[in-house]
């Protein structure tokens, strides 16, 4: 049974077809699989009633012939994504005991494809959070482990969950978000696949908001193919999300060809960050030669603004999320405190908001308060809007002068021990440093597993592709996967 | 375009006790978009519906909604800056205003702080005929409205209903170019003759549907005509601002008791704090809302969930060509081709519907003898039934009496009488005056027999009227009386003054 799991989801898709195997039976695999893995804590809520019965419906769809790419996939859903009827709390206790009486458009999608939900997904609290430790459920674990070494390493943040999930074969396949990283640094400390598409190409509506302007959904994957696939499910035009593009979705499977030659690739100079790890760096200069060998052209570029982005990024998420996480005041829905005799709405305000957030939360509303407040406004808030326009152009300009594709590092390192930086928050934002410029130009961005540390760590490294040009993206990372042959997996320690 | 010449209206002076003082006001009114959906949900609008029953997820603000703007909420604030002669700004910009409220379930107001939809305009404010206030409005912006808190059900709870939460509202934010409580009102109901003429807002000030801020300040005369030079502030009060007001009459009285109040702080040697205060209709007085400490701060920033709104200069251009007239306009058309004054046509382009009915009450006839008709008869029945003219009798109605008159068929007494029993049996007109034989007798053999016999009646009174010729009038009446008064006045006045000479 834990064989079928490992699958990925092309490969199940076509054994669906073929009849070699069902929906069902690739359901309960994974359900077992989650149900043995309650170390990883990746998985916080079971909706294995709802996957059952999902399968069933697809196994009959494809008895039917009628099966669309995902038909009887069994996924896992980040706890962000409001899943009618079942509990969707964004890793907050302000959100306990909510039930949505919606469906999030990029589930109601991927649904329709026929996926299957194995349940929701581990994550920071509203998505703020690098290693998944703000998360109201307590951290998922990365099922990676240094050598011989049994420290507890975080799988990333904020999509955590569905960083352990995939990595561990719990699941094929998981939705992940992505406001400043929270895809692309979680896959790349499993050694998986993510992508965050063009903003705009996956509707926001039914999704949590954190900040609404660098919010992304996305898919990760065991690899990149498996992302053509689920991206495709997922994304598409959204009259409910005004920010959705109107835009035709291309078979991005179909692009990918592996074959890159006459491509320019841009290295950004200013990515080269001091105090950058040799072992980063030599998966960077490994990463450009397979590009060149695949026949590539290669060329040093400069995006002269990179170094402010992450200031940047740290005014304007918070700043919105402030503004987002207003609503969430114990008046309709969630978490209401309990209140003493005279109390009034301040108070409930107040003890609702002080009980229901975390701490990074509640750092992240101030920040955001503050820089938005009179008199802060504009050395904060719009220059970090100026800066921000200034890092999109940098991209423009070199997209403008034939870059392609621009290739980083993910991370500045590979997974670290939980508890390590939680008391630092800055060093903990600075995880973000090669993601968040993507998010501000609203790009599309994919890590991609290229190699591992000494001690046997997955490390990633982040292609940037041209805006709507995600089946570019996806073929450069095909190239650049078929390169470095990444095959290792964790070890099962859980 | 047709205008009529006007004179500014004198600003209001109040006397101090050390001297004078004049009033300089601006207000921001805010018009309720009608329309049927909410402005960024498709929730209904419906007034009076239970509470929380025309609540959407975007409205309630539940986790992962986002809002879309409603195209026609847009249309209806581009209708009223044209109807306001405004500069309409084809990119715009939503922004949100933080602040926590029960009743304002995202924490946040969508509104238009930066980059308004509709820029400068103006609104000819008519205080008397020929005397009338040209009032620059700033800007409009669309905005979402909150819902309603309710304090007073239970002594322990408050209640919230969301009805009205996200229902589109226009700010019409006035420049400070008026002068006087009266000015203040006439204001508020020329705008609201103006939205209703366009039909972007119902002007229903009750239901709260209209509802004005207003900013007072005073100053010392001549201090105004600086700053109408200059346009530099400095030159003018300190003002405050009272919020919210829903009546003509409340907002006069405030205004006076906060002129009072203003003027009585700085003879005092004192100096006004800029705030927000509130009127209280019972005590009449204004007092202030919030203290320094609590003042917001709102943290406006654009809306991340909205792209700015881009409307094309041919979708404005097809609105402006669909626009009806306007009061400004009708007024002066009435007064060019019926003749009537302007103080009628004042009465009769009230309202849209009445100068619809006034028109089509003239048909072919007489403007000026169609506008006493509607005023004195139609309106007057109207009024005291609270009816609309047209429930008391159709305009094809009056033009076809009035087609009578001029005619000399009926004369204008027996019209009312006709418009009389037409009220009473709904029958036609015609058939009235055919059937009760009302007709006019205009035969002069049939009227000279009638005077003739009045006159061999009454000697005596001939005499008198021979010394007093004034005393006409009444063998006119008699002859009217005795002929059921079908008679040609006109007919019977001749033949009596000619008979009583001879």
């Amino acid at each position: 049974m834990s064989e079928l799991t490992k699958l990925k989801i092309a490969e199940a898709r076509d054994a669906l077809r073929k009849g070699d195997v069902t929906s069902a039976e690739l359901t309960e695999a994974c359900l077992s699989a989650i149900e043995g893995a309650g170390k990883l804590n990746a998985f916080v809520h079971d909706t294995s009633e709802i996957a059952r019965r999902q399968a069933e419906v697809a196994d009959s769809r494809i008895k039917d012939g009628d099966a669309p790419s995902m038909c009887g996939i069994p996924l896992g859903i980040k706890d962000l994504f409001c899943i009618k009827g079942v509990p969707s709390q964004a890793a907050s206790n302000i959100l306990g005991g909510f039930k949505p009486e919606y469906e999030s458009t990029v589930t109601t999608q991927l649904f329709g494809a026929g996926a299957v939900m194995l349940g929701k997904l581990n994550m920071d609290e509203f998505a703020m959070g690098s290693s998944n430790e703000t998360s109201c459920y307590g951290n998922a674990v990365n099922p990676w482990r240094r050598g011989n070494d049994d420290e507890a390493l975080t799988p990333g943040g904020s999509s955590g969950g569905s960083a352990s999930a995939v990595s561990a074969d719990l699941c094929l396949g998981a939705t992940g978000t992505d406001t400043g990283g929270s895809i692309r640094q979680p896959a790349a400390f499993t050694g998986i696949t993510g992508i965050k598409p063009t903003y705009g190409r996956c509707s926001r509506w039914g999704i949590v908001a954190f900040a609404s302007s660098l919010d992304q959904a996305g898919p990760m994957t065991k690899d990149v193919r498996d992302a053509a696939i689920m991206l495709e499910a997922m994304c598409g035009h959204d009259p409910k999300d005004s920010t959705s593009a109107d835009l035709a979705v291309p078979n991005f499977e179909a692009m990918l060809t592996g074959d890159i030659k006459g491509k320019t690739i841009g290295i950004p100079r200013e990515y080269r960050m001091d105090g950058m790890s040799d072992e980063i760096d030599a998966l960077w200069a490994e990463g450009r030669k397979m590009l060149e060998d695949a026949g590539a052209k290669v060329v040093d570029i400069s995006l002269p603004h990179t170094k402010y982005a992450l200031p940047a990024y740290y005014v304007i998420a918070p700043a919105e999320a402030s503004s987002n996480l207003a609503r969430y005041d114990g008046v309709r829905y969630g978490h209401r405190a309990k209140l003493s005799q005279g109390d009034g709405i301040t108070e409930m305000y107040e003890k609702t908001r002080a009980e229901g957030f975390g701490d990074e939360v509640k750092r992240r509303v101030m920040v955001g308060t503050y820089v938005l407040s009179a008199g802060f406004y504009d050395a904060y808030y719009n220059r970090a809007r100026k800066v921000r326009t200034l890092i999109k152009k940098d991209f423009e300009d070199v997209f403008a002068q034939g870059v392609d594709a621009i290739l980083t590092p993910a991370t500045p390192s590979a997974a670290f021990p939980l508890g390590m930086e939680v008391e630092d928050p800055v060093q903990m934002y600075l995880n973000d440093v090669f993601t968040v410029t993507v998010n501000l130009a609203g790009l599309p961005g994919i890590s991609v597993p290229a190699g591992t540390d000494k001690q046997g760590l997955p490390l990633g490294l982040q292609l940037i592709g041209r805006p709507w040009e995600e089946g570019d993206l996806l073929n450069c990372a095909y190239a650049l996967e078929q390169s470095a042959g990444f095959v290792a997996k964790p070890s099962k320690w859980w | 375009m047709l205008d009529l010449s006007f004179e500014p209206p004198k600003p209001k002076v109040i006397a101090g006790a050390k001297h004078d003082w004049e009033l300089v006001i601006g207000m921001e009114v805010h018009a309720q978009v009608s329309s049927k959906a909410k402005l960024f949900s498709g929730a209904s609008t419906e007034f009076g519906a239970e509470p929380n029953s025309n609540v959407s997820f975007v409205d309630a603000a539940m986790p992962g909604m986002l809002p879309v703007i409603n195209e026609f909420c847009i249309a209806q604030a581009v209708r009223t800056g044209l109807g306001l002669k405004a500069q309409i700004n084809l990119r715009s910009a939503f922004d949100r205003k933080n602040y926590f409220y029960p009743d304002l379930p995202q924490g946040y107001q969508i509104s238009q702080l930066y980059h308004p939809l509709v820029g400068e305009g103006e609104i000819i404010v008519d205080m008397e005929p020929g005397v009338a206030r040209k009032v620059r409005i700033e800007r409009i912006h669309v905005e979402q409205d909150a819902g309603k808190s309710i304090h007073d059900m239970d002594p322990a709870m408050s209640f919230v209903d969301l009805n009205r939460t996200g229902v589109a509202l226009m700010e019409i934010v006035s420049r400070p170019d008026i002068r006087g409580p009266e000015e203040a009102a006439a204001y508020v109901v020329k705008l609201r003759q103006i939205l209703r003429y366009l039909g972007t807002c119902d002007g229903n000030m009750q239901n709260g549907n209209l509802r004005a801020d207003v900013n007072v300040s005073v100053c010392r005369p001549g201090a105004y005509e600086k700053y109408m030079e200059t346009q530099d502030f400095s030159h003018l009060g300190t003002r405050c601002e009272i919020k919210n007001m829903n009546s003509m009459r409340f907002i006069q009285q405030a205004i006076d008791y906060e002129a009072k109040r203003q003027i009585a702080i700085l003879e005092g040697g004192g100096e006004i704090v800029q705030e927000t205060r509130l009127y209280d209709p019972d005590k009449g007085e204004t007092r202030s809302m919030r203290s320094k400490e609590e003042a917001h701060d709102y943290r406006y920033f654009p809306d991340p969930d909205l792209l700015p709104l881009e409307i094309e200069q041919a979708w404005v251009d097809d609105i402006a060509a669909h626009l009806p007239e306007l009061p400004d306009e009708k007024k002066a058309r009435f007064v060019k081709d019926f003749g009537v004054t302007e103080y009628d046509a004042d009465v009769l382009t009230a309202e849209r519907d009445l100068a619809d009915y006034f028109e089509a009450s003239v048909g072919g006839g007489d403007g000026k003898k169609t506008a006493n008709w509607v005023i004195n008869e139609v309106l007057g029945r109207a009024n005291k039934a609270e009816v609309s003219p047209r429930e008391i009798v159709a305009p094809e109605v009056n033009a076809a009496i009035l087609e009578m008159v001029a005619k000399d068929e009926i004369s204008t007494k027996i019209a009312k009488d006709v418009l009389e029993k037409h009220i009473e049996s709904g029958r036609a007109p015609a058939e009235i005056v055919e059937s009760e034989g009302l007709k006019q007798v205009t035969d002069t053999g049939a009227i000279e027999a009638a005077v003739d016999q009045i006159i061999a009646d009454n000697p005596e009174q001939v005499e008198k009227a021979k010394q007093n010729p004034k005393l006409a009038g009444w063998f006119v009446g008699q002859v009217m009386k005795a002929t059921g008064g079908k008679a040609n006045p006109k007919a019977v006045n001749e033949l009596v003054s000619s008979k009583l000479k001879g």
